[in-house]
């Protein structure tokens, strides 16, 4: 019974060291990956700065309104100004479908003068 | 210890004459001492097993603790890769839409450490060939010099240059990562954002210090590590920046002037929407500053800011808000305005004959100095002083730029009558165009202080009370006046209502007293003026009008066309939407009849 014991101690310690070396191991390549990670993000994060400064100088204000006048003649942009807005009431509206062609299904008798309006004179 | 003997003679002569055998005296003695050592081996043994006990005990709840400690402490990163974050030592700034304005791109600097070196005279040749600006036999002599151990090349190098540098294949010169403060706007706000340069320098780094502006000014909070991925956010709108500069630049070149500036200021939260300051220069390259000279000709001087000036008849708005708000008068009163009127041995007169009298509307619309001078009579000096205190004139602007603190107002220290009445109408108080947006914003939007600010403000809390509601709508309603009949009849821009006040100064000559034909020609407006959504203050230096053959220096006709042409370009911009002309001013009207 006790050499039984013995064994399985010694072999409980032999599996145990087993796993602590493998979890150092595995420690240590995670710590490798992690270096190796955090080069690769400072170096896009780098690149990353650079896009960013690049984008931003592309689009300074001084190119993009020498783009402009460069294809004036085929964008035809002008600065904005008050003059370009308008109002929503200014704008046409298609009439809806049943005023376009009225149709006269049930006619009725209407009673009472004729007047004329303003739209009636036009030619 | 006391022993006690094996076989004591005084037993064993008793046992003797009793017959017994002395030996079991012996044994027994014996037997005791055995018992007795083995009861103290025992003692022992048992205070050692309880020691390593304990021993074992604590050690066990040592690791034990610290093991739970681990456990529950927060997980937190190992401690900073070396490098990882260089690209954000220093904060970005941002517009107030969060364009970039300032970042930073990390480079390469270039050294040379001689142990290393294999041939100094080639590498020096080679370096020269690819640096133009490189003097190739100084660099040679440096490079091969015995007693060197290490020389800095150059501090900035591009992709395309490390690589040709690599190409030389000289073990001796290294690159070192360099962070560099880029402006990716170019001139855009120069002024504002100042510029940087290289603080402490070592091979792996260096500092990045803020030299001028809001770099200077802020350079804690930017340089914080703990801010650092946060970027400032300014007040500055990118957009209507440039559109400022460019009108500014156009007004400039065909105004002859030496100089000009634009402030757009928000009327209520005095955020800062455009500083614009010509001549600039690039932020990237920033020049020395000048050691001879007028610094005032320096592409550095900040005109908006450091430029004080004798702003002329743009001051009159204060003048005849201080008469309003005391009651003293009201937009009908009439006021005496035949010239010269004579202060002592001063003779003050108006641009041209007004006739006897004027309303005060009109001594406003108009722009008389001998009405204004009536005013501030009946106002009194004490009484305009505290006024113009009140409105932020007799001290330095505090903005974030590091220029404003040496920018103090210049005005006399005897406040006497004559520099008052001088003062009412411009002349005698020097201000920055900055100070004067500031109140000009205090005039129009109902009358609470504002304090100007560079940076994006998220709520807005109203400052203390200048002047009352009334008096500030009935400025509105003067200032709008004098664009409709007044001295800015150029200042119209239909649809948003845009009014303000011109001012034409003359500049004081070196020789002391006033120029003949240098003026800085000022407006301060607002628009729209029914509500004020913006401040804008425009001055040019020594503008001159010749389109009609004669020169024309007033206001009227140099500046005030270029501040209405960057409203009609930066309002729409702004969010703001054309009205109706006839609905503003009823509203103007309005608001100037309520009590």
């Amino acid at each position: 019974m006790r050499s039984f014991f013995y064994v399985l101690t010694s072999l409980a310690i032999m599996a145990l060291a087993v796993w602590a070396y493998n979890e150092n191991h595995k420690t240590q390549q995670s710590k490798a990956e992690v270096a190796e990670l955090r080069r690769e993000i400072r170096s896009l994060r780098e690149a990353i700065s650079v896009q960013r400064a690049e984008w931003a100088y592309l689009n300074r204000p001084d190119r993009l309104r020498e783009l402009a006048d460069m294809n004036f003649a085929r964008l035809q942009l002008m600065p904005m100004s008050g003059t370009q807005f308008g109002r929503i009431d200014e704008i046409v509206y298609p009439l809806p479908e049943e005023q376009i062609e009225p149709t006269l299904s049930n006619a009725i008798e209407v009673l009472g003068e004729i007047r004329h309006t303003a739209e009636d004179e036009r030619p | 210890m006391i022993r006690i003997p094996l076989r004591p003679l005084a037993r064993v002569l008793e046992a003797r004459a009793q017959g017994e055998n002395p030996l079991h005296i012996e044994r027994e003695n014996l037997r005791l001492r055995h018992e007795q050592m083995r009861d103290q081996a025992r003692r022992r043994a048992e205070w050692r097993l309880v020691f390593l006990a304990a021993l074992f005990f604590m050690g066990f709840a040592l690791v034990g603790a610290r093991m739970g400690l681990l456990a529950a402490s927060p997980p937190h990163e190992a401690a900073a890769f070396q490098g990882e974050d260089i690209a954000a030592y220093r904060a970005e700034i941002h517009d107030r839409n969060g364009r970039i304005l300032a970042t930073n791109l990390v480079t390469n600097s270039l050294y040379a450490e001689m142990r290393y070196m294999v041939d100094g005279e080639r590498a020096a040749h080679e370096l020269a060939r690819i640096f133009p600006e490189l003097d190739g036999e100084r660099l040679a002599t440096r490079l091969t010099d015995p007693n060197r151990r290490f020389v800095w090349v150059r501090a900035r190098l591009s992709p395309e240059q490390v690589q040709a540098v690599h190409d030389i294949g000289e073990p001796g010169l290294l690159f070192g990562p360099r962070e560099m403060r880029l402006y990716p706007n170019g001139r855009l706000a120069a002024h504002v954002l100042g510029g940087t340069s290289y603080g402490q320098q070592g091979v792996s780094a260096a500092e990045i210090i803020g030299t001028a502006g809001l770099e200077h000014r802020l350079d804690d909070r930017l340089r914080d590590p703990a801010m650092a991925d946060t970027p400032v956010r300014l007040s500055l709108d990118l957009t209507v920046q440039a559109v400022a500069a460019e009108v500014l630049d156009g007004g400039i070149n065909m105004l002859g002037a030496r100089a000009g500036s634009v402030i757009m200021m928000d009327a209520h939260s005095g955020e800062v929407v455009s500083m614009v300051s010509l001549p600039d220069f690039d932020p990237n390259n920033r020049p020395a500053p000048p050691t001879e000279g007028d610094p005032t000709d320096s592409p550095l001087f900040n005109h908006a800011v450091q430029g004080v000036y004798e702003l002329g008849s743009v001051m009159k708005a204060f003048a005849v808000a201080q008469a309003l708000e005391l009651g003293l008068v009201t937009p009908d009163t009439m006021v005496d305005t035949r010239g010269p009127l004579r202060i002592g041995r001063h003779a003050i007169s108006d641009f041209r004959n007004y006739g006897a009298q004027l309303s005060v509307t009109d001594v406003f619309v108009r722009s008389s100095n001998i009405g204004t001078a009536r005013l501030v009579q009946m106002i009194g000096a004490e009484q305009q002083r505290a006024f113009l205190r009140r409105f932020g004139f007799l001290e330095p602007a505090n903005i974030e730029l590091a220029e404003t603190a040496r920018a103090r107002p210049q005005f006399p220290d005897r406040w006497s009558e004559i520099s008052s009445i001088t003062i009412s109408y411009g002349h005698g108080l020097s201000t920055s165009p900055l100070q004067l947006a500031a109140a000009y914003a205090a005039l129009v939007n109902g009358g609470t202080q504002v304090e100007p600010t560079m940076l994006r403000r998220t709520a807005h809390v109203p400052g203390p009370r200048l002047i009352s509601e009334r008096t500030s709508a009935i400025m509105r309603g003067l200032m709008r006046q004098v664009v409709t009949r007044g001295t800015a009849s150029m200042a119209e821009v239909e649809g948003f209502a845009f009014g303000g006040k011109t001012g034409t100064a003359d500049k004081p000559d070196e020789r002391g007293g006033y120029a003949e034909n240098r003026v800085i020609a000022t407006f301060a407006g607002a628009f729209p003026m029914d509500d004020p959504r913006y401040v804008i203050v425009v001055t040019l230096d020594e503008p001159n009008e010749t389109s009609s053959g004669e020169a024309r220096r007033t206001a009227g006709w140099t500046v005030v066309p270029v501040a209405a042409e960057i409203v009609r370009r930066t309002a729409p911009l702004l969010g703001l939407r054309p009205q109706n002309d006839a609905d503003s001013l009823a509203a103007i009207e309005a608001a100037m009849r309520l009590r």
